[in-house]
């Protein structure tokens, strides 16, 4: 990657700030993925992901290749567009799945309040 | 009958044609091509053209929801970090009446509440408008029901009523 040399250190700079936090919040999503206790609160981890952890990577993708002007750059407008829209789709069927099990079976969620009124 | 009965639809993938392949002449026709037929692809899902009455108001959502992304993934982050305060972090479902009725609203508030990390969108049951949240640090006092309604459904309802 020759053409590297062409970035001012400034900009180099505030690139690997963005892609450093865009990769630090998604390995904490994946982190609480793991760790956390119950279905419901892993839910939420990975979110971090594909919020703030995207947009920190596709910002300084954004950055780096309009300074190097190689090619328009709202490639990456999209992706977090698409991202954006797709996520909660996912994320619903999980979590109606989850519940309508735990419906089926008869129990409050593990390791959360239950709801004011009863789960029907 | 209409040639463009989704024409936020036709406008998106257009401009998405043009940026995955490139900006001439040629590649606008196939790229329209491509809107106008996916317009009329997405009006077999949703039949009602989409309205937009307060562009301001949408540009207001956008930058308070950029804010509360920020804000929100720094709380969740710290979360994880901390073990949930040592352990003393508690999740747990709320229940939220919303008014909106509007499809495009609804949709709209599924993205902002699955987009800031802490809140969950679980269930939405339309035949009394409640709306199943899961909270990730349900802290006392904090007034859910006011944040949600407040800070998002007026303007959606702005916006899409």
């Amino acid at each position: 990657m020759s053409h590297l040399e062409q970035l001012p250190p400034v900009v180099a700079l505030l690139i690997a700030g963005f892609v450093a936090l865009g990769t630090i919040l998604t390995l904490l999503g994946t982190i609480g993925l793991v760790r956390l206790p119950s279905f419901y609160e892993r839910l939420h981890a990975p979110t971090l992901g594909t919020s703030w952890g995207a947009a920190g990577i596709l910002i300084g993708s954004m950055l780096m290749f309009s300074t190097l002007g190689s090619r328009l750059v709202i490639h990456e407008v999209f992706l977090g567009l698409l991202i954006m829209l797709t996520t909660p789709v996912t994320m619903m069927v999980l979590g109606r799945a989850a519940l309508h099990r735990d419906r089926a079976e008869g129990r409050t969620p593990p390791g959360t309040e239950g709801p004011e009124q009863p789960l029907k | 009958m209409t040639l463009l009965p989704h024409p936020i639809v036709t406008v998106v993938l257009t401009i998405l044609w043009m940026v995955l392949t490139g900006f001439t002449l040629g590649q606008l026709v196939l790229g329209l091509l491509a809107g106008i037929l996916g317009g009329f692809a997405y009006r077999r899902i949703t039949p009602r053209r989409i309205v937009v009455k307060r562009p301001g108001a949408m540009a207001r959502l956008f930058v308070r929801v950029a804010g509360d992304i920020v804000r929100s993934n720094y709380d969740v982050a710290r979360l994880i970090l901390s073990e949930g305060r040592h352990h003393r972090r508690k999740a747990g479902f709320v229940r939220i009446p919303l008014d909106m009725t509007n499809p495009s609203g609804l949709a709209v508030l599924a993205v902002i509440v699955t987009a800031t990390p802490g809140t969950a969108w679980i269930e939405y049951e339309p035949r009394n408008g409640q709306l199943l949240l899961h909270v990730f640090d349900l802290i006392e006092g904090d007034d859910w029901v006011h944040t949600i309604k407040s800070r998002y459904e007026s303007l959606l309802m702005e916006i899409f009523e």
